[in-house]
């Protein structure tokens, strides 16, 4: 029934039926490859170098030797903890880009107790330091979450709002806590007690932070997939009509899932601090929020696939941290390969969804 | 000179950078196109124009200030420019997604500036700033005998020529959209694709021109930066979170050039607030250096409260046009 | 010499896939002249009209624009014949004011003046006698003033030929004087004017010729001021068809629901039930008959909670015939109250089911709740597709298969299947055999008598009359937000239904007199 113009275009965009996983795998790695020949090219270009050694070089970085391997390991775990707090909100279509600001507060909340738990029991520290965490993340997710439900404040530019509020308040927070006085840094926090510090596992102080991810993981899987609350978030990301006609009250999720949205970037603060830096510091997300989006879009909020992509850009972070090094470039030309790698894939989406279909001469006579 | 007077000029270096972002951020969403990668454009024209203006002064020996800023600007904006066109290639024909786009895009775009900006001191002879003296100080040229009036030539004078074209580009945004058919046709377009194409609007067209000018219009603000406000020289991170509060702009001035003038001076201002303030605590600056994200907020919950339809962001921002979807 | 038809369409055919629309229609508009496009929903007038306005494109037949053959492939093409086409959703954007939505788009000075502008715009509103403002944001006007602007707009871009589908649909009374006063204005200036409507006491005051559209098929043209309601009527349903559609007697008939008196208003505030009454009773099917839009599905949205309902009252009789009150139930509250009331929407993919989800998902939508339990019980409802799959024949790959992807029959049997598998006592369905086949629509005929058998009261909204008059005991006609009559099933003929459907306004208009 479609409605045939005077001059039909050569070549007609098509809306595909869904995509068998394999199939879509492979065009995601298509995207891949043709952004490492993009980015083979402009290092060349750039720097003269063989862009095969500058790639030696990145897979030297992320994985050269164990220590390597374990922070790349540590560091995609928490990347895809953020990943996994963005899910509930983006399986609802709520856009929480705000999940820096979430980790920041959770950060900052973990710190604080450190800071003043010090010399408190270690159940209590222990305790109080991931709850602090989940409850300052879910805080900050449920502000623009009840405005949204309640006057439909666009959650967007909310989210992306409090993200800086977030950084100012960490900032304050520093010059309150800063060690030395003047130094604008707050230190190792405890570094002589090293209380508050997440525990080493069979001598690995990596293995503890990536153990608590996977539970999330598992946990959120199971929550989305088999609670009913988890699928009272399906149906509401998929038709607030058909939600209200089974009688789900809107609202009410909107504002429960982004509390949990972000209580579990609460969880990465406090991981980040209690378990990686053990310090608090604007930085200490690290635009890791930002990217556990192009994580959670490009994995489909697939737990698997987003394990794959988060794995996938730490391994360039970390590499092209190397090769800057190696090679004497600045550092940043890694976030010039993973911006190259996100057009490509971004880009190649479209075959998933789409089909070009291409006019042949006996249709356009017909038509 | 009187701390008030000083105070108010750094309110209007401070505010122009940001004025640039929002304005190239309202032509874009005026299209609807909701594009986050603002901060990522911002760093390429900056860096652009900078590598423009120290290539020139590098191959010549007596630089003249007017090429070199000549350059230096079609760098800025022809760098910019395809930034935004990356963008548009990705959303509007391969209808990727609008925020993650723009996320990328800012990634690459600040990596981008940052890789360049670094190589540059670093091709300058390795320690040290680089110099683009002449360029910049073409830049930074204010206009004779006006600047020696005292008071009003310090208010009011004492700006570089990308100052007063801030103030040009705005007005000229404002009337294109709102006095002009093409401004109408690109309203009708962010707002409500199927209507502007069944009107005979080319939708597509609209959208890629307006996503363009508008990363253009962004990486001039990058370029007042580095070349005026930084004198020619290039920091890493430098910007900090200036695209991101000119995003921010877009809203406060709830989609109007005009209003993002004073919204400018006001964000400008209340970035530096904390240096003026007598007696400040280094705790208390922070406090006041978020004050242009509450005042956002803020204005954010009011329109939604108020309803306002003129108030609104574009009906279709965020959302690709794929004509067949309609029914 | 007889005068040229301004626009002359010869043959036209139009088929979507099996379904023929159009089958074989002649029709022809002269210059100066109002046209009524005749016929029931479904008759195929709006798709008539799209071949003409370059939406669709037709299979056979040819169109003739002052006598020259013509192709029109595409709106722009319709454009450029002076064919302009108000839909019944309007194109407009709502943050611009009227002059810039008219004036959208055109070639023209860089510069907008708005002053000469609406100088030009004025000009021809005050020929035609439109009263409009100009400078008035859409999102501030009401649909009238809207579809004001969406003439005026075809009139500024040169149309001599204005189609308008089905324009009084959305107007009060007073708004469709005014409307009519500028049609006949446009008229008398030499325009051409084609009004789709089913409205015969419109089709009489307004135009100058009737064609009538029947299933598709052209029923023939006559002078308005030779016909009567009662020969429009009878060109329009034409004769009663016998449909072979099962009708046991109603079993039990108590009384199940009680309705008093309900009224709603839309989101413009404008009344669409009014006082509405009746009573549902057990062991029969109550077929709800009216025009598109004249409140049905406001009045079974009501009775699920999901409409709030502005003054009236809505009483289930349960299980020990207990009155129990639903009237400012939500639908969760009215499930919790343990009442055993089923819906089965129009909109069966927007609203009733979730396209994405496999039937598994869409039957938890009905019982995920249930168990205090947080996790969600997958084996009950999965057993439930199960059974429904095998049941009712429902094509699909397996229960996990996206319902959003599977044909149109086996979606509704999906959502039937459902909504039936919790034995309601009350079940209301909405058009359940809307774009159907014949075999499916005859398995959704029986599920409803097989509820009826049961002791279920059941409410059934339709369109087409045959279907409602052979499948249903009692009819209740809605006209206009209002029952204009409540008739005997067997008994009623189609005429008298046909009336009762197009006498709501009257009803209003009475009461507002009184």
């Amino acid at each position: 029934m479609s409605a045939t113009t005077v001059k039909e275009p050569w070549v007609h965009v098509v809306k595909r039926d869904r995509m068998t996983v394999g199939k879509s795998a492979l065009i995601h790695l298509a995207g891949v490859v043709l952004a490492l020949i993009i980015c083979a090219l402009v290092i060349f270009m750039l720097t003269g170098l063989n862009p095969i050694d500058v790639y030696a070089g990145i897979w030297d970085g992320a994985l050269g030797t164990s220590r390597r391997t374990w922070v790349t390991l540590r560091d995609s775990a928490i990347l895809l903890c953020i990943g996994f707090a963005i899910t509930p909100a983006f399986r609802m279509r709520f856009w929480n880009i705000g999940a820096e600001g979430q980790v920041l507060v959770g950060a900052m909340a973990t710190a604080a107790v450190m800071i003043y738990g010090a010399n408190w029991p270690s159940w209590a520290l222990y305790t109080l330091m991931p709850i602090a965490g989940v409850l300052a993340g879910a805080l900050w997710g449920l502000i623009p979450a009840v405005f949204k439900a309640k006057w439909n404040t666009n959650e967007t530019l909310f989210t992306l709002m409090l993200n800086y509020v977030a950084m100012q308040a960490v900032t304050y927070a520093i010059i309150f806590w800063e060690n030395p006085k003047g130094s604008n840094s707050v230190g190792l926090i405890n570094m002589q007690s090293e209380a508050g510090w997440l525990p080493s596992i069979a001598d690995n102080k990596y293995l503890l932070t990536i153990f608590v991810v996977l539970v999330i993981m598992v946990l959120l899987y199971g929550y989305m997939k088999y609670t009913k609350q988890g699928y009272e978030i399906s149906v509401v990301g998929e038709s607030e009509n058909t939600a209200r006609y089974a009688g789900i009250n809107v609202k009410r999720v909107i504002i429960r899932t982004m509390a949990l949205s972000g209580a579990l970037a609460g969880v990465a603060g406090f991981l980040l601090v209690s378990g990686a830096g053990h310090t608090i510091s604007t930085s200490v997300a690290d635009g890791r929020g930002f990217t556990a989006i192009v994580v959670a879009w490009l994995g489909k909020l697939n737990p698997f696939a987003m394990l794959v992509v988060a794995f996938f850009l730490v391994f360039m972070q970390r590499g092209s941290i190397q090769i800057a090094s190696q090679f004497g470039l600045n550092d940043s030309a890694s976030e010039i390969l993973t911006g190259i790698i996100l057009f490509c894939v971004l880009g190649c989406e479209f075959f998933i969804n789409y089909r070009l279909e291409f006019r042949h001469e006996e249709e356009a006579v017909k038509a | 000179m009187s701390t008030l007077l000083i105070f108010l000029q750094k309110t209007i270096t401070q505010g122009i950078v940001l004025l640039y972002g929002a304005n190239g951020e309202i032509i874009t969403e005026k299209s609807g196109n909701l594009n986050l990668g603002v901060p990522g454009m911002m760093y390429m024209g900056g860096v652009a124009g900078l590598a423009g203006a120290f290539l020139y002064e590098n191959s010549t020996a007596n630089p003249i200030p007017w090429v070199g800023v000549l350059i230096a600007i079609l760098a800025a904006l022809l760098c910019s420019a395809f930034g935004g066109l990356i963008y548009s290639f990705l959303t509007i024909t391969l209808r990727a997604n609008q925020n993650v786009t723009g996320l990328a895009l800012t990634t690459f775009g600040v990596g981008f500036g940052n890789f360049f900006g670094g190589s540059l001191s670093k091709l300058a002879g390795g320690v040290g700033q680089i110099s683009t003296a002449a360029t910049s100080g073409g830049f930074r040229t204010t206009i004779p005998f006006l600047r020696d009036i005292p008071v009003v030539g310090d208010l009011f004078f004492s700006y570089g020529f990308l100052t007063y074209f801030a103030l040009i580009i705005t007005l000229l945004l404002s009337w294109f959209l709102f006095k002009t058919r093409l401004g109408l046709n690109l309203r009708a377009v962010g707002e409500n694709a199927a209507t502007a194409d069944a009107a005979g609007i080319n939708v597509t067209r609209y959208k890629y021109l307006a996503t363009c000018i508008g990363g253009a219009i962004c990486g001039l603000g990058g370029l007042y930066f580095v070349m005026d406000y930084s004198s020619g020289t290039w920091m890493n991170d430098s910007f900090g979170d200036r695209g991101w509060l000119a995003i921010a702009l877009v809203i406060f001035a709830r989609w109007r050039p005009t209003q993002a003038i004073w919204g400018s001076f006001l964000f400008g201002g209340l970035y530096i607030l904390y240096l003026y303030i007598p007696g400040l605590t280094r705790d208390m600056q922070e406090v006041f250096k978020a004050l242009p994200y509450f005042v956002t907020i803020f204005v954010l919950i009011m329109t939604s409260l108020r309803k306002r339809r003129e108030d609104q962001p574009p009906a279709s921002l965020g959302l690709a046009y794929f004509r067949e979807d309609r029914n | 010499m007889e005068k040229q038809p301004m626009i002359e369409m010869r043959g036209v055919t139009k088929r979507f896939g099996k379904v023929v629309a159009n089958e074989n229609v002649d029709l022809s508009v002269y210059p100066g002249e109002i046209l009524s496009v005749l016929g029931e929903n479904g008759s195929g007038k709006t798709t008539l009209m799209n071949m003409l306005s370059g939406i669709y494109f037709p299979d056979e037949g040819r169109i003739f624009i002052n006598g020259k053959e013509v192709v029109i492939r595409s709106p722009k093409d319709a454009f450029v014949l002076g064919i302009g086409m108000i839909h019944q959703h309007f194109k407009l954007v709502d943050v611009l004011t009227a002059a810039e939505n008219i004036i959208l788009g055109l070639p023209g000075a860089l510069t907008l003046d708005m002053k000469k502008v609406t100088a030009d715009i004025l000009a021809l509103t005050k020929r035609y006698g439109f009263d409009i403002d100009l400078n008035r944001k859409i999102y501030e006007m009401s649909v009238s003033q809207k579809q004001t602007v969406e003439i005026v707009k075809m009139l500024y871009r040169g149309a001599n030929i204005l189609i308008l589908d089905e324009p009084t649909a959305v107007l009060t009374p007073q708004e469709t004087d005014k409307l009519f006063s500028v049609l006949r204005n446009m008229r008398d200036s030499g325009k051409s004017i084609l009004i789709i409507t089913h409205k015969l006491h419109e089709v009489l005051s307004l135009s100058d010729r009737v064609s009538v559209l029947r299933k598709g098929k052209y029923i023939g043209t006559v002078q308005t001021a030779e016909a009567t309601e009662m020969s429009l009527t009878e060109m329009m349903v034409g004769k009663k068809v016998t449909l072979d559609i099962e009708r046991p007697e109603p079993i039990g008939s108590e009384v199940r629901m009680e309705v008093k008196g309900v009224s709603c208003v839309n989101r413009e505030g404008r009344e669409v039930l009014h006082q509405v009454s009746f009573t549902a009773k057990s062991g029969e099917i109550l077929g709800i008959a009216g025009i598109a839009g004249s409140g049905q599905k406001q009045l079974l949205e009501a009775i699920a909670g999901l409409q709030p309902v502005t003054a009236g009252s809505i009483i289930y009789f349960d299980e020990q015939n207990q009155q129990r009150e639903l009237t400012k139930c939500s639908t969760a509250e009215i499930r919790m109250m343990g009442v055993r009331l089923s819906f089965v929407p129009e909109d069966r993919l927007g609203m009733g089911l979730v396209g994405a989800m496999g039937s598994t998902g869409n039957m938890m939508l009905r019982t995920y709740r249930s168990g205090s339990s947080v996790f969600t019980d997958r084996k009950t409802p999965r057993s439930m597709a199960e059974k429904i799959i095998k049941e009712l024949e429902v094509v699909t790959p397996s229960v996990e298969a996206p319902v959003g992807r599977m044909s149109g029959g086996n979606v509704q049997k999906v959502l039937v299947g459902r909504e039936i598998a919790s034995s309601p006592r009350v079940l209301m369905v909405a058009y359940p055999v809307r774009g159907l086949d014949i075999n499916s629509s005859y398995t959704i005929y029986h599920l409803l008598n097989e509820q009826k058998k049961s002791g279920a009261s059941v409410l059934c909204v339709g369109e087409d009359l045959d279907v409602l008059l052979a499948l249903c005991d009692r009819i209740l006609v809605l006209s206009a937000g209002c029952v204009t009559g409540i008739v005997d099933g067997r008994t009623a003929t189609k005429e008298e239904v046909g009336l009762l459907m197009t006498q709501g306004d009257r009803a209003h208009a009475k009461e507002e007199t009184k």
